[in-house]
């Protein structure tokens, strides 16, 4: 197909996406290039053929594992904010809403209080714990929502909300229980951040981000469908309990991986899909891809700014992306009122 | 003649300036520190520690729990000692890098350790024992060992005073004492075997008040009041952090204790209570004086 004959709304979305993989790299290098330890961006380069010493260390250890893990994050999540916020048809809808994310909360909340003494262990046994946690966390909301007649969307979401609830009570219940060791712990992984992501625990992440990948993204003709409604979905020829389990495994696998790697980084997986809406337009061929490069922008920007803005020390990430998500949340919130009640 | 006197005084400058130092951390392994240069310190206690051991000059870089001695808060600071950045840390080019063994993220450590930096981790205990271990390791990280050797024989010197101090007034039995850890009003804990300033309080010659507890637990009024303490001991940072000794005896439960009925409230600087160090005896002693022979609120500074 040649430019002259793809339909100008069309030509609104590749723009935006050619616009978009363009700005992801951009974002890499420029998260590579800053950070406290200062570096000379020029010299990158050089340092990087030279292969040794201090500066080559920054960029190849703590740097780059960082900076692709913030991408990998933030593409997962909004990916699967984007697949859920269309199975759910609500503009709303957060990637936790799935029990995910408060599911992982639970699995290392269990590790660290009631398994002690892991020591060195805990490095690669908390993401373990979280990911298993937030995969059983969905396995059960996925039970609760089977019916005779096929799952059903409102009450997966009704027990979404009543399950985070359990398990916010669960984790206060640990909370209690926890030492001020223990505490410390789990402030650190629930306010979420990429210090800690590793070459070790992003490559052993990678397998099951792709697997997500792979599983989220052919799902953009039938969440198309799905706008019309289930009915029409169906006549449309969509397998609609086959997709339904797709969308919600895809998506509690990437937001697992997502949250074992850095925790719990909020506000990407909503706010990256309505902002591609926003920039192009609802299609789901466009907006799923859109909205992970985006989303893998904005998670690299919001590290970089958490650890430059108070160098030497860091800001949370989850305080960066929440500062800057909640205002335009709220936003949408009041738009959404306003289209409503004129309708 | 000249000569070999010469040769002898290199041979014993080089000796004196023998790097790199070795030492046993926390954890077992032997760290090599191939230079003193440029010191990041990751605990309030081990700074105290490296400016007792006279290379307070060498460090270029704190946490936040570091202020004393007061010249260190002229140093960057990389932040809260549970939620650090290897890069940050990195960012002050050190040669080693010294802090307690439970930082946070442990992940940090070993990201330092790749980058080729020397890392040192130091003992916890709270108990004269600890404190001397904590001396040595630091002390020996930057190949002074023996002013940390000095620094552990005055703080057994210290212990001894404590010990003929209480034997000279020799109390009527002993105060029950409770530690009080505070953030804010509604952040209350009661602390129990194993938080350091308890292991204080105990070495001052006080009955802790709190039994059956480990660490630190969320306070209850009615658990306070069955507590029964004569002492009620908090951080000086901490009291500040409920409005001063009004604001304390308002909370719920204080009031019904003894040591409410009479005001009777230590608060301490919260360095020196609150971590086993070089100063832990002359704490322990200046605790034993404002529980046993002072009345009222008194509060201690170092």
């Amino acid at each position: 197909m040649t430019s002259a004959t793809v339909p100008h709304h069309l030509q609104r979305y590749r723009k935006a996406l050619f616009f978009l993989a363009l700005l992801l790299p951009l974002a890499l290098l420029l998260g590579l290039a800053l950070g406290a330890y200062p570096l000379p961006p020029l010299a990158i380069p050089q340092i990087l053929l030279r292969g040794e010493g201090v500066e080559y260390q920054v960029l190849t250890v703590l740097r780059l594992p960082r900076v692709l893990g913030a991408a990998l994050v933030g593409g997962l999540l909004a990916l699967a904010g984007a697949v859920l916020q269309g199975l759910f048809r609500n503009p709303l809808v957060d990637p936790g809403l799935i029990g995910v994310t408060s599911g992982a909360a639970l699995g290392a909340a269990i590790f660290i209080v009631l398994l002690p003494g892991a020591g060195p262990l805990e490095v690669y046994a908390l993401p373990l714990f979280a990911f298993l946690g937030g995969l059983l966390a969905t396995q059960v909301l996925w039970r609760i929502a089977r019916t005779p007649l096929g799952t059903q969307v409102l009450v997966l979401l009704l027990s979404g909300i009543a399950l985070n609830a359990l398990v916010g009570a669960a984790i206060g219940l640990l909370t209690f229980l926890a030492t001020e060791e223990q505490l410390r712990s789990l402030t650190f992984w629930t306010l979420g951040g990429f210090s800690a992501v590793t070459w070790a625990v992003l490559l052993s992440g990678l397998p099951l981000a792709f697997l997500a990948l792979g599983l989220l993204l052919p799902l953009a003709r039938s969440l198309n469908a799905l706008a019309l409604g289930e009915r029409e979905a169906f006549h449309l020829g969509t397998e609609l309990e086959t997709f339904k389990r797709r969308a919600v495994a895809g998506a509690a696998l990437g937001v697992g991986v997502a949250v074992a790697l850095a925790g719990g980084v909020g506000f990407i997986g909503l706010v990256a899909p309505h902002l591609f809406r926003l920039l192009a337009g609802p299609d789901h061929r466009y907006l799923l891809p859109g909205a992970a490069l985006l989303g893998a922008t904005l998670a690299v920007l919001a590290d970089l700014l958490a650890r430059t803005v108070a160098a030497p020390a860091e800001v949370p990430v989850g305080v960066v992306t929440a500062l800057l998500g909640g205002p335009f949340f709220l936003y949408l919130v009041l738009r959404y009122k306003r289209e409503v009640y004129r309708a | 003649m000249k000569r070999k006197a010469f040769g002898l005084l290199a041979a014993l400058a080089t000796l004196a300036w023998a790097q790199p130092y070795r030492v046993v951390d926390a954890t077992g392994r032997e760290v090599v520190v191939p230079s003193t240069q440029r010191i990041v310190s990751l605990d309030g206690i081990t700074t105290e520690i490296l400016f007792a051991v006279g290379v307070g000059d060498q460090v270029v870089g704190r946490d936040d729990s570091s202020y004393y001695p007061p010249e260190v808060l002229q140093r960057p600071s990389v932040g809260y000692q549970f939620r650090l950045s290897a890069e940050g840390i990195l960012s002050l080019r050190p040669t080693l890098v010294i802090g307690r063994e439970d930082v946070r993220p442990p992940q940090v450590v070993e990201q330092l350790r790749a980058t080729g930096v020397s890392v040192v981790l130091v003992p916890t205990e709270p108990t004269v024992q600890g404190a001397k271990a904590k001396i040595r390791v630091v002390a020996q990280a930057v190949g002074r060992g023996t002013r940390g050797e000095e620094l552990v024989r005055r703080l057994e010197r210290d212990l001894l005073a404590l010990e003929a101090f209480k034997a000279q007034q020799a109390p009527k039995g002993k105060l029950r004492a409770l530690f009080l850890y505070m953030r804010g009003p509604q952040t209350l804990f009661v602390c129990g075997e194993g938080a350091t300033p308890v292991g204080m309080m105990i070495l001052a010659g006080l009955e802790n008040a709190a039994k059956g507890i480990r660490e630190c637990r969320p306070m209850t009024p009615e658990s306070v009041v069955a507590a029964r303490p004569d002492v009620i001991v908090t951080f000086k940072k901490g009291l500040d952090s409920v409005g001063g000794l009004s604001g304390l005896l308002r909370l719920p439960g204080i009031a019904q204790t003894p040591a409410g009925q009479r005001g009777k409230v230590v608060a301490m600087d919260d360095l020196y209570l609150g971590s086993f160090g070089p100063r832990a005896g002359k704490a322990a002693l200046d605790l034993f004086r404002a529980a046993y022979l002072q009345e009222g609120f008194v509060e201690v500074a170092p």
